[in-house]
């Protein structure tokens, strides 16, 4: 295992919010250049397991490694660093920083090459274009998630993480964002995109993990689920 | 006529001192969460150090330079060895704070002694001003000028640099910034030696004026606090605005009502906290 180059492995991660035990062991596989759709009902630990992964929660047990590096211990922002960038749950935009701005404090280069930039992130999102000199605060929904995501690029990450970015958002403005996830996917990056939108997610996955109460309960190809729904649905069972 | 035009000039020399002393105090407060209690001592401090500094034969204008970076780098050390050992601990870090002013008052009085030592004005500014048959100290304007150059050049720290940025971001989502890739530990550090290094400035900056005494560091924590207070955290014009209400309050509730000048500071303080928790200009709850 230890020459193993998936994009982002996790074996048997465990997470508690103080004394309460979250995430039971959580395994799962991310190859490179895949989108993997992380699904499961409200309160199930997808949140968690992306927070364990950004570091913005230190997992008490298991290992998380990212192209074969730990990542256990590191801080969140070396994390972010070393190339796994996050477009948390509620979007979390800086409000008091311009657009420009928010975008600024995220970038970075990288040896390896740096395919994105502000001018990519607009040529993305034309609407960030326009407004990016406004304050962030007064963005609507729909542009805060573009603005979300377009922060997590500037870093020209290697890992993408996006919890719930369809979230409480129009049907139009969902299906703008999910052009953009497809056209980020294009691009080669290796993705984990967490989902309620159970549609969304499945159109652009290539692999499907499902977690309940803080345990792997499905770990298949996209293709199956799709060919066969009943799968995941027993797990989900709220689709 | 002559008193309310002193009094006036010097309620703005104390307002832009209490800038200088409340800006830094302000910065560390939003983006760390830490009501650094040495913030008073680290003032004392620069005086101090200016006295220092004179007395080995610097000028004012130097000797306030040298101040304002030792002072710095007492404030970098505190962090470091101290506060960040407390990270998560609020509790512990105010009692810290409180801890460690209380070891610099006494430290400031075994090396300087317990009596007031005064600090000359500078030769050149020591000539009152005449205008249009009016008389103004020089001095207290220059330290009006100093406070605005100083405002101007925070601001746009703030407001046009990534630096400021990456410190306003830390200031609305500390975990979030951390998840862009913003070195948290590095812009604490950086922050915390700003608030010192315009702690000391002011320090040094007021020595003509307030001179160096034991005491001088508690008299300007509580000033900065109600500064802070009124004019809420997280926000470089609210600070400005209030240091220079509290610089008026202060002198003219001295100077007309001593006996009522504690009343006529901490009233506007209560009610700023009764009924805008935020202060007149912030945003975050204090
Ligand atoms: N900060 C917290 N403190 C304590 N418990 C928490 C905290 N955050 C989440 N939990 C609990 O942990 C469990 C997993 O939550 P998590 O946020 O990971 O779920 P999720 O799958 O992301 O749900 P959703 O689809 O609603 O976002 C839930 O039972 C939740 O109540
Ligand atoms: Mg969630």
């Amino acid at each position: 295992m230890a020459t193993d180059t998936s994009a982002l492995v996790l074996e048997s991660v465990h997470a508690y919010y103080g004394h309460s035990h979250v995430l039971h062991g959580v395994s799962l596989r991310l190859d490179e250049g895949r989108l993997l759709a992380l699904l499961g009902r409200n309160g199930a630990g997808k949140t968690t397991t992306i927070m364990c992964i950004a570091g913005l929660l230190q997992a008490r047990e298991g290992s998380i490694r990212m192209f074969g590096r730990a990542l256990g211990r590191l801080a969140p922002e070396f994390i972010a660093r070393a190339g796994v960038r996050l477009v948390p749950q509620g979007r979390r935009i800086f409000p008091s920083l311009t657009v420009q701005e928010n975008l600024a404090v995220a970038e970075q280069k990288r040896a390896g090459g740096s395919p994105w930039s502000f001018a990519r992130v607009y040529e993305l999102f034309p609407r960030l274009r326009e407004r990016h000199r406004q304050g962030a605060g007064s963005l609507s929904g729909g542009e805060q998630q573009m603005l979300a995501i377009g922060r997590a690029l500037m870093g020209n990450p290697k890992v993408l993480l996006m919890d719930e970015p369809s979230e409480g958002l129009a049907p139009l403005i969902v299906a703008e964002v999910g052009r953009a996830i497809e056209q980020i996917k294009r691009e080669g990056l290796s993705i984990i995109l967490v989902e309620q939108n159970f549609k969304l997610a499945l159109d652009l996955a290539d692999d499907v993990v499902v977690i309940n109460t803080g345990q792997v309960a499905f770990s298949g190809s996209a293709d199956a689920v799709r060919a066969e729904n009943e799968l995941v649905t027993q797990h989900l069972g709220v689709f | 006529m002559q008193f309310w035009q002193i009094q006036t000039l010097n309620s703005f020399a104390l307002g832009g001192l209490l800038f200088l002393l409340s800006s830094g105090f302000a910065l560390i407060f939003g983006l760390m969460r830490i009501a650094n209690l040495t913030h008073g001592a680290l003032f004392m401090l620069g005086a101090y150090a200016a006295v220092s500094a004179m007395r080995a034969g610097f000028g004012l204008a130097l000797a306030a330079v040298i101040a304002a970076l030792s002072v710095a780098v007492v404030g970098g050390l505190i962090e470091r060895l101290v506060l960040r050992r407390l990270s998560g601990n609020a509790q512990g870090q105010v009692l810290a704070t409180l801890g460690l002013s209380f070891i610099a008052s006494d430290f400031c009085l075994i090396v300087w002694g317990g009596d007031t030592i005064p600090i000359q004005t500078p030769a050149m500014f020591q000539a009152p001003l005449r205008f249009m048959g009016l008389i103004f100290p020089t001095y207290r304007l220059v330290v009006v000028g100093i406070a605005v150059v100083v405002g101007m050049v925070l601001y746009l720290l703030m407001e046009r640099t990534r630096l400021g940025a990456m410190i306003r971001a830390g200031v609305d989502d500390m975990q979030m910034a951390r998840a862009v890739g913003i070195r948290a530990s590095a812009l604490f550090t950086t922050v915390f030696c700003l608030g010192a290094l315009l702690a000391g400035l002011g320090g040094a900056v007021g020595g003509p004026i307030f001179s160096a005494y034991p005491g001088l560091d508690s008299d300007m924590l509580s000033l900065a606090l109600i500064v802070v207070i009124l004019g809420g955290i997280g926000s470089l014009v609210g600070t400005f605005v209030a240091s220079f209400i509290i610089g008026f309050i202060y002198t003219f509730g001295t100077a007309l009502l001593p006996d009522l000048a504690y009343v006529i500071l901490f009233l506007p303080m209560v009610i700023v906290i009764a009924f805008r928790p935020t202060g007149l200009f912030g945003t975050i709850r204090t």
